[in-house]
């Protein structure tokens, strides 16, 4: 059993907290229990389930801080982990920048969990690989994806009397369908905590026909363009912006968000008046944690609001240096738009590109956050509120500071997950003018 | 490289610094030194290959792993973070009616061990009803018992952390008295201890080890509100811990003034000039945007090699089981079959597991084929792609190339990147040699930003140094630099590649694939080489 009660694992931390002798004890206790299906060439490729569980403890004596973590949770492996984070501790070196641990905390409880999600079988999965597999089989289309799902608790607790325990449940779906000759390729993707939301059967038929409708694609000369992006291609954009975020760091002088001269630029407006970006571990749509990895309580926190840089972050070192307040980090990213989907954007344009998703994401230059990756599995040309035809991938070199500036209209936003991002997001369609595409790409 | 886990693990991101879940428990630095036992993993595995065979699987392969970590995290004159962690346990893979099955236990006990094999044919057996092909391995003779290791000549999970420490402490103190405004240092420490037994009579222990010491130097101008960074010039290697007794002979002074080193580093002699060129980084002028020759130092290219010959030249790829993530490849068999001119005449690339101090070096791979050596890309042509056990027959080769690898005892081994490398050029020939003849062009150092498509067509790659070349002769540094590429018409531009004496190694600690994610390490050897009429592009941005 990898899933603890709240009352099983209050009783483990408070056994921890008290075998330590040092002067303050963090332990940390998480369980997950997932499994996943993964799919290619129109056959199931592999297939498993992952159960684990670790308690982490860490103690400090003075400013020395060690840590160290078991899997097994009876009193004498209880005992063990506390005695060797102690161990680890007096050999490490003193941390000026340490800070004590967190005081008692108020959480208030986020609905992260769903029952239904968390009872998923291998057989639904199995079903989900099958339900895209048929329907390519019979178009004669190719698709290959991944389905994965799970269910996970954490808890947390320290010698000054904090606590927290909560379970989480979810799934992420991301599939790609393509064309026997390989001229075609189209990808749908979600993220879900409810299960019952989740419809492979229909989700399909988004990527079938992606595959189908970027046959022959023409090429257009790279180039600026008005581009109508759905949710999953701007939100790597967005996220990799964030890392721009840090107090310090802009402080420093080595984030775009840093002031010439000194300091950053917090109040500041940054962007177009329409972008408002903020946080909120309650949402209904993108529930997070109402804690952060350090343990600090989340709250609903504006990042940007009408353009203007409302929050950056400060870690409890870097709060107490500048005397401000450290408040939990941010878990979801959450940008306000309006009620229309991607093909109302579509029909509102009189030319431009309608871009699925982006691929391959990288910094090229921090000090502005241009960023270079390529759109993939469905790029389409758009004239007079149609799409017109399938265009060649393109390679963008564009930085979000400047796309959030250039923004022409917002829709509905949406639940998008990304793999190399550490937030869950609910972001909008977006029309966006003079976006910067560099060079063409053969890739389909 | 995986960004994601490389962010968790130096803590530059956005979350504090963390034990990535994939990399086990943390323990104490002691227990980086013990070992278990080969009698108790022989018998372990035995239990598996009996039980495999009692339950009706056709094959099976058993890989006890025990793999050890230290992390030794720095900024300025404070040590961040030291981790050390150990993952052990056990992964059975087999054969039933035609299909793979793998399960995984934590729990070395024969009971837990028994029951993750009959799991794992369950899991086969039920993952036989949907095959459209049963498995077809390529044969493997048993080697019986044997063992491997990296020949390293200092473990360095057994020097002190102190030292370790006050190595990383005195580099960054040497880059902020030479003007830096920041340094980050970092030593990655890696020990596979990792066992493989299988049904064709393989018993065979290796012991694998890795070191990277990465940094990155910061200059700001304040009144100018500019930043810039320079990373470290060294490789992460197959090696112990005397890649860091840095040794003069293995010191390499670049045409221009830029040192890079073959195969030890001096980590504080770079760190006194990344604080030097990193200040003449915050004034050099801005790229002019157009066709360059470049000549790019083994420090870059080896990212070049990685992402746009070692990528798609891997089969599962060309195949399109990993159509879903990380992508297909244009190289496809067709292209294969008619000998694809790659690249120019002067292009040969090959993949070589058994390259000493590299990354990807073993003396048998995860399915327990011995490693080899073997070209991909023959004078420009394309001739061979990796391959492993289940891949040979569609090539119509009668063996693996073994290329199998598993980044854990939980994960199940599967087609990884082989060192892929550049062969040097015959003719005599130096990097000086090289640049006299340059009209108009760019010296690449060191690896940067980089990004390519999922076919590995359009590739975009910068750099840490770039100096500008005019008629032959090199002007100094100049700044903003990207290079845009198409994989062939770049590797046809290929106009030269130095001698032997100029080749080096490079290569990344975290190169990701597959779903779920597993990373790999591996190098990328080559010597300076030339490409003419690149696409050069400038990077500079404002922000108003």
């Amino acid at each position: 059993m990898t899933i603890f009660s709240e009352e099983q694992a209050k009783a483990i931390l408070d056994k921890a907290i008290k075998f330590s002798k040092a002067d303050e004890c963090t332990a940390t206790l998480a369980g997950s229990s997932g499994g996943n299906v993964r799919y290619a060439l129109n056959s199931v490729s592999t297939a498993g389930h992952v159960d684990d569980a670790s308690l982490a403890v860490e103690v400090a004596f003075g400013k020395r801080v060690g840590t160290a973590t078991i899997n097994a949770f009876d009193d004498k492996s209880i005992e063990a982990v506390v005695r060797r984070a102690e161990e680890l501790a007096r050999l490490a070196p003193e941390n000026p920048e340490f800070v004590p641990a967190i005081e008692k905390q108020a959480y208030k409880a986020s609905s992260t969990f769903d029952a239904k999600t968390a009872a998923i079988t291998p057989e639904y999965r199995a079903q989900v690989a099958a339900d895209c597999i048929e329907p390519c089989r019979k178009d004669k289309l190719v698709t290959a994806g991944f389905f994965s799902d799970g269910q996970n608790f954490i808890a947390i607790a320290n010698s000054k009397g904090n606590f927290g325990y909560q379970k989480s449940a979810a799934l992420d779906f991301t599939c790609t369908v393509r064309t026997e000759d390989g001229k075609g390729s189209g990808w749908v993707a979600r993220n879900l905590q409810d299960v019952s939301k989740f419809d492979a059967k229909s989700e399909i038929k988004t990527a079938i026909q992606k595959a189908k409708g970027s046959v022959d694609a023409k090429a257009l000369e790279p180039g600026k363009y008005t581009v109508i992006m759905e949710p999953a291609a701007t939100a790597g954009l967005i996220s990799f912006m964030m890392f721009g975020f840090d107090a310090r760091s802009a402080d420093e002088g080595r984030s775009f968000l840093s002031k010439k001269g000194g300091g950053n630029k917090l109040g500041e407006k940054m962007f177009d008046e329409r972008v408002t970006i903020y946080s909120d571990p309650w949402d209904e749509h993108a529930a997070v944690l109402p804690w952060d990895q350090g343990g600090l309580a989340r709250e609903k926190t504006p990042i940007i609001t009408k353009g203007k840089i409302d929050y950056l972050h400060y870690s409890r070192y870097w709060a107490q240096k500048q005397g401000k307040k450290a408040v939990g980090q941010p878990g979801n990213l959450i940008m306000v738009g309006g009620d229309k989907s991607t093909m109302d954007l579509v029909k509102s344009t009189k030319k431009g590109i309608l871009v699925t998703r982006t691929w391959y994401i990288r910094m090229v230059d921090p000090q502005t956050v241009l960023l270079t990756g390529l759109t993939r599995d469905g790029t389409f040309y758009v004239e007079n509120g149609e799409i017109k035809y399938p265009i060649k991938n393109f390679r963008f070199n564009e930085s979000p500071a400047i796309m959030l500036n250039n923004i022409e209209e917002i829709g509905r936003p949406v639940r998008v997950g990304d793999d190399e991002s550490p937030f869950v997001m609910m972001i909008p369609p977006m029309k966006i003018r003079d976006f910067t595409f560099s060079s063409l790409s053969d890739a389909v | 490289m995986d960004r994601r886990d490389f962010l968790k693990i130096t803590g530059v991101g956005l979350g504090g610094l963390v034990i990535p879940a994939f990399y086990g428990h943390a323990i104490a630095a002691e227990e980086l030194l013990s070992r278990i036992d080969g009698a108790t993993k022989k018998k372990l595995a035995d239990v598996a290959l009996n039980a495999a065979r009692a339950g009706g699987a056709t094959y099976c392969d058993v890989r006890i792993g025990r793999y050890l970590r230290q992390f030794v995290v720095t900024r300025e004159d404070k040590v961040q973070n030291v981790v050390n962690t150990e993952s052990t346990g056990i992964g059975v893979r087999v054969i039933a009616k035609g299909a793979w099955g793998f399960a995984a236990t934590n729990d070395l006990s024969s009971d837990a061990v028994a029951k993750a094999t009959a799991q794992a044919i369950a899991i086969a057996k039920a993952n036989a009803r949907l095959l459209t092909a049963p498995v077809q391995l390529a044969p493997v003779k048993g080697v019986g018992e044997v063992s491997w290791k990296t020949p390293i000549v200092k473990n360095a999970m057994e020097v002190p952390i102190k030292d370790k420490v006050d190595l990383l402490l005195g580099v960054n103190a040497d880059a902020i008295k030479a003007g830096a405004s920041f340094v980050n240092s970092t030593l990655f420490l890696v020990n596979e201890q990792k066992y493989f037994a299988s049904t064709d009579g393989s018993y065979i222990d290796q012991d694998v080890h890795r070191i990277w010491a990465p940094m990155t130097v910061t200059a700001i101008d304040k009144d100018t509100g500019k930043f810039r960074s320079r990373q470290g010039l060294s490789s992460p290697r197959g090696m112990g811990f005397e890649y860091l007794d840095a040794k003069p002979a293995d010191k390499v002074e670049l045409p221009g003034g830029a040192v890079v080193y073959r195969d030890s580093y001096d980590m504080r002699a770079d760190a006194i000039a990344a604080a030097k060129q990193v200040k003449e980084k915050l004034a050099a002028k801005s790229v002019k945007p157009g066709k360059y020759d470049l000549v790019l130092d083994p420090s870059h290219t080896w990212l070049t090699i990685h992402e746009s010959v070692g990528h798609p030249l891997e089969l599962d790829r060309v195949l399109g089981y990993e159509a879903n993530y990380a992508g297909t490849s244009f190289a496809t068999l067709d292209k294969w079959k008619e000998k694809f001119q790659y690249g120019s005449d002067k292009v040969t690339i090959f993949a070589d597991k058994t390259q000493p101090g590299s990354l990807g070096a073993v003396g048998f791979d995860d399915e327990g084929v011995k490693t080899q050596k073997w070209d991909l890309i023959k004078d420009g042509k394309l001739v061979n792609y990796q391959v492993i056990r289940d891949q040979a027959h569609i090539l119509g080769l009668d063996a693996s190339q073994g290329c199998c690898y598993a980044d854990s005892w939980s994960s199940v081994q599967f087609q990884r990147m082989a060192n892929v490398s550049l062969a040097p050029g015959k003719a005599k020939l130096s990097p000086a040699e090289m640049i006299k003849d340059v009209e108009n062009g760019v010296y690449i150092i060191g690896d940067g930003s980089f990004s390519i498509d999922q076919q590995r067509y359009n590739a975009q790659f910068g750099g840490q140094l770039f100096y500008e070349i005019k008629d032959g002769k090199i002007t100094g540094q100049i700044e903003d630099v990207a290079y845009q590429i198409r994989t062939p018409e770049f590797w046809n531009a290929c106009a030269a590649v130095c001698d032997e004496s100029d080749y080096r190694l490079g290569g990344s600690f975290f190169d990701g694939k597959g779903q779920p994610g597993q990373v790999s390490a591996v190098s990328h050897g080559s010597a300076t080489a030339r490409f003419n009429g690149i696409n050069v592009i400038n990077t500079a941005r404002s922000l108003g």
